[in-house]
């Protein structure tokens, strides 16, 4: 079997094909975190006084963190200490402002989605597909604005919300995932410079995927977007973001913030396929990816999904969860989360039952090569006036090669006796019969692998939008190269 | 021109030595079987023809198809025509049975410069081929072999074989674990793609699959080496008498070698 697991170990070992950089002007406050560098962030996107006011409460409670040294220290990750004085907190690609169509943008920029393959032109209708960009921390292009107006959507980036839906901003700002929630929340909240918003009216059933895709290019940047979804009284959107970072030595942060609110009877599903820079093969580089989401089941019989697919980042820790406030809310959580080489993972999510008849949902997937150590950590939480609340809580890892790790921490606190819980969880190697069985029919090792790896996540991916569960695939295949060892 | 030579192979498992020279031709259109003991290194000869790593080859040469098919990765020799129904299958969760089968033909068309199946082509094919082995539509979207009874796993192995049209099908071991009429459903199909330019090794321990599957040869495959060869007739000779008499006219008859 030696010389298979060399060959499986070339194959895990490709290269991130996404790490180009664009060379457009770069527009960027000096480095480090204070009240001016606020001030002036807030200024340069023009902000009304509330949300100037909101992000210095954040700056404020957030320096008592860092005071206190209060960083979160309980995930299953290993990191040296950031240095968050020597980070630059805003770089926006200088532009002319106001673009009026597509092709207004930068052509450098356009150049860099294309070569993502997105396409930020008449493609996308045809595809069913709207997309904001955000370039480093800024929005450059959301595409269907228009046609989406009509039914009284807004998609936009959320500079514009801020600057043309203050009310919304206002009211829902904060409401899911406060500033007080944690360190790195805080942080995003002192100084997050764009993302996403989106509002969908009562009864509006949104006819698109609306998709935005981040991007980190300049060196020596954090990325802190913050998006905001409000599904309102019995509508619903499908929500997809795609992530890709250039290749860099040196490690950069992403710190964002989610929100999502459902009112009665609403819907959202929120997809990710994470890409971000994962760092070479020897672990250095990469991107730490310490990101907030939630979604509020505000009214009854509402329902949030997350589904996400993480293959990038050198280390990822993200818990997207779930309040279920309305009765008869549902929240869902299905995710696929692969370390190669060096990387980390402490993934999972969070679903706190409030209301009665709520009920919730997770399929965790972990994948490990490599010296990958790939944790799930899930908590649920069955509040004292939940009756009848129910979960089902699937947790399976699978392992490929014999140094890499796999973990899973679930919490489960239950303080209503009429809920009903299931947890149900497993770990597997990949195995040579299974490799050999599909050798023998003539697959090569590398179609081998990646097929019993997308059995594996066979339940994740479908619920995946489409054309997303097929570029997932190809995504998990390609990070999957040169792992087995 | 004989379409598998070995000769005078040596194979160990774990630095375990279980052949101990076998020499063997095989030509098209025949159907050969091995019959043997347990232990006696049936399984092995036919994972070291279907080239799994695990079984090490340590002297001798297997020429298949005018190749050195030691030389070749599992895969290729998959893709050159050497065809194995697994006496344990395994399970591959969350792959549909279909998907499968189209993704191993392709990749076995590919090799062979062959245009590749598309899903509205392979299916009628494929249909074709279930009725054959009396499968149900049902199969076809389950996951690989998961959930299958024993029979259903053997009669997916035949299905395979069917859809892959090998030039060297090796059964290992098919009749175990299958009733009398699932037994008599796979002969069938295997009988059926008895073909002139096909060949056929059937590993066995019991003489009843051959009651079905009639073969052109019968090898006594005893402690890694073959020690006798007959016509069909010899399998019967083995039922009346058990392996023992084998066992000890082969003592006699080699008491040096030990």
């Amino acid at each position: 079997m030696g010389s298979s697991i060399n060959e499986i170990r070339n194959l895990t070992q490709q290269d991130y094909k996404w790490g180009f950089t664009t060379d457009v002007e770069d527009e960027q406050v000096p480095r480090g975190l204070n009240e001016d560098i606020v001030r002036l962030i807030s200024a340069k996107k023009g902000e009304p006084e509330f949300m100037l006011q909101w992000r210095l409460k954040a700056l404020r409670y957030w320096a008592s963190l860092e005071k206190a040294q209060a960083e979160p220290k309980w995930a299953n990750i290993h990191y040296g200490r950031i240095d968050y004085q020597n980070i630059v907190y805003y770089s926006a690609p200088r532009q002319r402002p106001g673009l009026k169509s597509l092709n207004e943008l930068d052509p450098e920029i356009r150049r860099t989605y294309e070569k993502l393959g997105i396409p930020l032109g008449e493609q996308e209708r045809l595809a069913g597909v709207a997309v904001d960009a955000v370039f480093d921390s800024v929005s450059v292009a959301t595409t269907f604005k228009e046609k989406l107006a009509e039914l009284g959507v807004i998609f936009c980036s959320f500079s514009e919300a801020v600057e043309k839906h203050p009310d919304l901003v206002q009211q829902y700002l904060g409401s899911v995932v406060p500033h007080t929630d944690n360190f790195f929340a805080a942080l995003n909240a002192a100084v997050f410079t764009d993302g996403s918003f989106v509002y969908v009216p009562k009864g509006v059933r949104c006819p698109l995927e609306l998709s935005t895709y981040f991007r980190i290019n300049a060196a020596e940047t954090g990325q802190f977007e913050r998006t905001l979804i409000i599904a309102d009284e019995g509508s619903y959107v499908s929500y997809l973001e795609g992530c890709t970072a250039p290749i860099r030595d040196e490690n950069q942060l992403h710190a964002a913030v989610v929100e999502l609110v459902a009112l009665d009877n609403a819907q959202i599903k929120y997809s990710t396929v994470q890409n971000w820079y994962p760092g070479d093969k020897e672990g250095r580089g990469g991107i730490y990816n310490f990101v907030t989401k939630r979604g509020k089941c505000a009214g009854v019989n509402s329902k949030i999904s997350w589904t996400q697919v993480e293959t990038g980042s050198a280390i990822t820790w993200k818990y997207p969860g779930c309040i279920l406030q309305g009765d008869g809310s549902v929240g869902e959580f299905y995710s696929v989360a692969l370390t190669n080489n060096y990387q980390q993972a402490d993934t999972g999510t969070k679903m706190i039952h409030i209301g009665k008849n709520t009920r919730s949902t997770i399929v965790s997937k972990g994948i490990s090569a490599g010296h990958g150590q790939n944790s799930y950590r899930g908590m649920v939480k069955i509040l004292k006036g939940a009756k009848r609340a129910r979960n089902y809580t699937q947790c399976d890892s699978l392992l490929i090669g014999d140094k890499c790790g796999a973990h899973t921490f679930p919490y489960i606190e239950v303080k209503n006796s009429s809920a009903h819980m299931e947890h149900e969880a497993s770990t597997s190697k990949i195995g040579e019969d299974q490799l050999f069985y599909l050798q023998q029919r003539g697959l090569k090792l590398e179609d081998a692998v990646s097929m019993i790896v997308n059995g594996f996540c066979k339940q994740v991916f479908r619920e995946l939008p489409m054309e997303f569960a097929v570029e997932a695939q190809k995504l998990l295949g390609v990070s999957l190269e040169g792992s087995v060892g | 021109m004989s379409l598998l030579k070995i000769r005078n192979l040596h194979a160990e498992v774990d630095g375990h030595e279980i052949l101990k020279g076998i020499d063997l031709t095989v030509n098209a259109g025949e159907v050969q079987a091995i019959m043997g003991p347990n232990g006696s290194g049936k399984s092995t000869l036919a994972q070291v023809l279907s080239r799994r790593e695990l079984y090490k080859v340590t002297a001798g040469e297997i020429t298949f198809n005018g190749k050195d098919l030691l030389a070749m990765k599992p895969e290729e020799a998959a893709c050159e025509g050497v065809f194995m129904a697994f006496q344990y299958p395994v399970e591959i969760p969350g792959i549909g049975n279909a998907h499968f089968l189209r993704s191993a033909l392709n990749a076995v068309r590919r090799y062979r410069g062959l245009d590749e199946f598309d899903a509205m082509d392979f299916l009628p094919y494929f249909r074709e081929k279930m009725k054959l082995l009396e499968m149900d539509d049902k199969l076809l979207s389950r996951s690989v072999n998961e959930g299958f009874s024993g029979g259903e796993k053997k009669r997916n192995e035949i299905l395979q074989m069917a859809v892959l049209e090998p030039k060297l099908a090796i059964l290992d071991e098919t009749d175990s674990g299958l009733d009398i009429d699932a037994l008599r459903i796979v002969a069938q199909g295997v009988n059926a793609m008895r073909s002139p330019e096909r060949a056929m090794l059937v590993v066995t321990h019991y003489q009843r699959l051959l009651n079905y599957i009639v073969p052109d040869t019968v090898h006594v495959l005893v402690d890694g080496r073959i020690v006798r060869s007959g016509g069909p007739e010899l399998a019967l000779e083995l039922e009346e008498k058990g392996y023992g008499s084998i066992e000890t006219e082969t003592r006699q008859a080699a008491p040096a070698s030990v």
